[in-house]
């Protein structure tokens, strides 16, 4: 935080600050999460820029109080470019010694630790498992520490309703809210009107929110709590109507869009898994859009649904995460055998086998790529921000329906929960999806290619004259009848690798920030794009020659991505998984890379890549 | 759109050298639905037939209207998918014990219990005939075959009780051979609004030959089926002299006409009866008593696809056609100028 001081409407002064970095903590009981989503829509209304990250416990209500049912919720605002939510919280609210042990390690030295006093009893300490109380054994010496009796307070401020003690208890985030309002100076009015609607027909939740929220900022503007209170002024971000956007509701918005360009009906089959499920709620509530959403009975007729109704000429889409993938395979390789058009949503999670469902990681790279049976070709995509959600659902569409075949996209729990603010896109300038249904009998056969991308015409059930079977068995190459022909077999292997191969010809040039060539050249994929974008920020200020280059497209990969590897001395690739990208771009180009590889179920933080960075460039050669 | 012009059973003909083994039942099943197909005054184009995996499951490229291959158990995915997609269209699954009792069980039950307008065609052979010669779901206990050498010890799963547990709006049973009922059995599927499961006996005469000789052979099957006709006595025989009777409250009994006993001491055939009624039905066979083929359960509940267009319609109307703009505009937004 810089220290600029400039005087503000109100009695006391405020510090200017550029950044910074805030976490609630506290049971997944706590509204944790409620708060966390509050404070970001008051931030962006406040018009920073912004990037949050909700980690939550995969148990719904975890046992009160113990490290297991800890929830948190960070945030970085600032006034000029956010990429992620921040390696290190400048300020913690923690609401119970559970929550203060999982997250205090993160605090940044001399931050603000706003703590729940009443919560640090005798038996609040024991669930989780503090053999000494930390607010007297001396550990929390080294922050600037605020204790707050919230749970008194908003009983207080909530005395004249008289609810029963535990209601009223519940309140308390709201006070802690206000309480971070106050801090940063943020605006209580969206957030009023916003607990009127969120809680209408509960006229005393209505008034008990409300109070305790007024009551957390005017208790900080009595007694003047913090020694100082901050102002981030808005961010100078590119002209043009914003929201805050999670990634899941920008998959669910980008599919609709797609169907809306394109005139066809969006179906969706999906089976509830964390964290895709939101994709599953977002998009069941665009009924009048035509959308429709089938929640089937297991992973793999989520699928087989969708490819029904691909066949019958419905864009298609499945949403799921890493097991869900495993079961989804088979009939993923009827779709590549069939050549419809789908797309397949991998919103990857911490693994493997159940792993930790609630957590990130990017461990389906090679998956998606290459793990199914045979030579099982498939455009993959991955999104590298919350926002970018909504290209990549709509880029997928467009392909999958131009090349007739399915695309994978990959997201992370990272991203799917993570929300950042979103510039509306012009809709009249996304590039069309054309879409026509073979209607002519006259020379029709079912497996006569597009001479350009290879596609096979989409003759949907109904049309007169173009009665046709398709199945997994392999076909001619023509007619699509049974063929059990070994040249025409291995033609069709072929086949069916050159048309995925050729969607290269659909990939912008490669984007190359930094210098175009030289030093060390920084390779992502997916959700470390915020990180690796800070770190080379931050080393590019240093003086260090550092690229970088984010890819969307992982198959095909962009056909000029060789040729950049090789203008450059060095390539690091950081990735949440032992190294999943380093070896297809080995693999591809035989261009050696480093790695740089954390697997702990979290985003990289910016200063973990910014540490590698400089320990290649700095070292001694 | 077309109207429906008169077809033959030959315009269902497909291509397609048909590729089951001489004398396999697969071919009067074939048959009986080209013909059947040819009468129901449904445009060609609007048939679709979805397949598993199994010998049974090589039927779409033998029928000359929109089909679909899928893979081993999951037809009534792709065929929910199909139907929910485009309700205007006539969907059937054409399936086998295997493919729909043991690996795809889970989506027949689910299937039925939405209630999705599609018709199952379920050929039961009890064995596995592609992969050549293992014991299915609905073999009986103590088959010996390959996999099995000294007899297997599974309880075969009863596939007109299954369904009926899945609470199943239309289910029938008929035989390959038995042609003219078959045909009859196909359109009463084909007339009812829901998921219609009818199961079939079907004779693998290379793994399983005369598995169904009492029911499937003349001179022996008119002593062992039991047509089911709605609102008529449950009399069978092949001099029509027994029937069968309430014994007790939850069971049946096969008894002789004559010596006092008339046709109204038998129970009446109701389609639309109760599922107990059906599931006392479903439990009978020989040699404790006749197979029951015919509609065993036929009731009217809506169905799933038709459901899903009427919710969408009912939104659309009460909410206004969507408007993809104004989508991206919800929730808070704020100018950056």
């Amino acid at each position: 935080m810089s220290t600029e001081v400039s005087p503000v409407g109100t009695a006391s002064a405020r510090e200017s600050i550029d950044r910074a970095v805030v976490r609630f903590a506290g049971d997944s009981g706590d509204g944790v999460q409620l708060a966390g989503n509050r404070f970001t829509a008051a931030t962006a209304a406040a018009g920073n820029d912004l990037a949050t990250f909700p980690d939550f416990p995969a148990e719904i209500r975890a046992p009160a109080g113990t490290l297991a049912g800890v929830s948190g919720f960070q945030i970085q605002f600032a006034s000029e470019a956010v990429y992620t939510p921040g390696d290190r919280p400048d300020v913690l609210v923690a609401m119970n010694p559970a929550a203060l042990k999982v997250n205090i390690h993160d605090l940044r030295p001399g931050g603000i630790l706003i703590l729940n006093l009443d919560s640090f009893k005798e038996v609040d300490l024991r669930k989780a498992g503090c053999a000494t109380n930390p607010l007297e054994d001396g550990s929390l010496d080294g922050y600037q520490v605020i204790r707050v009796e919230m749970s008194r307070l908003t009983k207080a401020a909530l005395k004249e309703l008289a609810l029963p003690a535990q209601t009223a208890d519940r309140s308390k985030n709201f006070f802690a809210l206000g309480m971070s309002y106050f801090l940063f100076n943020r605006p209580m009015d969206g957030t009023l009107r916003w607990i009127e609607k969120k809680f209408a027909g509960q006229e005393q939740l209505i008034e008990a929110n409300r109070l305790a929220l007024k009551a957390g900022f005017a208790y900080c503007e009595a007694t003047e709590v913090f020694p100082s209170a901050y102002e981030v002024p808005a961010a100078r971000l590119v002209p043009g109507t914003y929201r805050n956007i999670s990634g899941n509701q920008a998959l669910a918005l980008g599919f609709v869009t797609a169907a809306s360009k394109s005139g066809l009906t969006l179906f969706q089959g999906s089976y509830p898994i964390t964290p895709a499920s939101d994709v599953l709620h977002e998009l069941s509530t665009y009924r009048n859009f035509g959308v429709v959403t089938f929640q089937a009975e297991d992973e793999i007729a989520a699928i087989g649904s969708v490819i029904g109704a691909s066949f019958a000429g419905a864009l298609g889409i499945t949403t799921t995460s890493g097991p869900g993938m495993a079961l989804k395979s088979e009939f993923l390789t009827l779709a590549i055998m069939t050549e419809l058009p789908l797309v397949v949503v991998d919103i990857q999670r911490a693994g493997p086998s159940t792993g930790m469902p609630t957590k990130t990681e990017q461990g389906d790279l090679l998956l998606a790529v290459h793990g199914r049976f045979s030579e099982s070709p498939c455009i993959v995509l991955a999104a590298r921000s919350p926002a970018d959600c909504f290209e990549v659902a709509y880029e997928a569409c467009r392909l999958a329906v131009r090349h007739m075949t399915p695309v994978i996209i990959l997201s992370d729990g990272f991203i799917a929960n993570g929300a950042e603010p979103w510039r509306l896109p012009d809709l009249d300038a996304l590039d069309p999806i054309d879409v026509r249904y073979r209607t002519d009998p006259e020379g029709f056969k079912p497996y006569l290619r597009d001479p350009v991308t290879l596609a096979r015409p989409w003759a949907i059930p109904g049309t007169v004259g173009l009665e046709h079977r398709i199945g997994g068995l392999e076909k001619h190459e023509e007619t699509g009848d049974v063929s059990y022909d070994p040249d025409n077999h291995e033609r069709m292997v072929h086949l069916r690798a050159e048309k995925v191969a050729r969607v290269a010809d659909d990939i912008p040039p490669t984007e190359v920030v930094g210098e175009a060539q030289g030093g060390l050249l920084v390779v992502g994929w997916g959700s470390t794009w915020g990180s690796i974008t800070s770190a080379v920020r931050r080393a590019r200020t240093r003086g260090l020659r550092v690229s970088q280059l984010h890819l969307r497209h992982l198959n095909p990969m962009p056909r000029d991505l060789g040729e950049i590897l090789g203008r450059f001395e060095r390539v690091l690739v950081p990735e949440i998984n032992l190294g999943q990208l380093a070896l297809l771009l080995q693999g591809r180009y035989l261009k050696p890379v480093i790695r740089l590889n954390r697997v702990r179920g979290l985003p990289f933080t910016a200063a973990e890549i910014l540490d590698k960075i400089i320990e290649i460039e700095e070292r001694p050669r | 759109m077309s109207t429906p012009t008169a077809l033959t059973k030959k315009d269902l003909v497909s291509s397609q050298e048909v590729r089951w083994c001489p004398g396999c039942g697969d071919y009067a099943i074939l048959s009986a639905a080209q013909q059947t197909f040819a009468e129901l005054g449904v445009p060609k184009e609007k048939f679709v037939i979805v397949s598993g995996i199994g010998c049974s499951s090589r039927f779409p490229y033998y029928m000359n209207t929109f089909g679909f291959h899928t893979i081993h158990g999951r037809a009534p995915a792709v065929a929910t998918g199909i139907k929910v997609a485009n309700p205007d269209l006539s969907v059937w699954i054409v399936t086998g014990d295997g493919d729909a009792l043991s690996i795809g069980g889970n989506h027949v039950i689910h299937l039925i219990r939405r209630n999705v307008d599609v018709k199952v065609l379920l050929f039961d052979n009890r064995i596995y005939g592609l992969t050549k010669g293992q014991y299915s779901p609905t073999s009986e206990i103590g088959k010996r075959t390959k996999s099995t050498p000294f007899g297997s010890i599974d309880r075969p799963l009863n596939p007109v009780a299954l369904a009926l547990g899945a609470g199943a709006t239309f289910v029938a049973r008929s035989i390959d051979v038995y042609t003219t009922h078959l045909r009859e059995t196909l359109r009463d599927a084909h007339g009812h609004r829901g998921t219609a499961f009818v199961h079939i006996f079907q004779n693998c005469n290379i793994y399983n030959d005369g598995a169904f000789e009492n029911i499937r052979e003349k001179g022996q099957r008119e002593d062992n089926l039991l047509h089911l006709k709605h609102g008529e006595p449950l009399v069978f025989g092949k001099n029509q002299d027994r029937g069968i009777r309430l014994s007790g409250a939850f069971a049946t009994e096969v008894v002789s006409l004559g010596n006092g006993l008339t046709e109204k001491d038998l129970l009446v055939h109701d389609e639309t009866a109760p599922m107990s009624y059906a599931a006392m039905l479903a439990e009978l066979q020989p040699p404790h008593g006749p197979m029951p083929i015919g509609v065993i359960r036929r009731v009217e509940v809506p169905a799933f696809d038709a459901e899903m267009r009427d919710r969408i319609a009912e939104f659309t109307a009460a909410r206004g056609p969507g408007d993809i703009a104004r989508a991206i505009r919800s929730g808070n937004t704020w100018e950056v100028t």
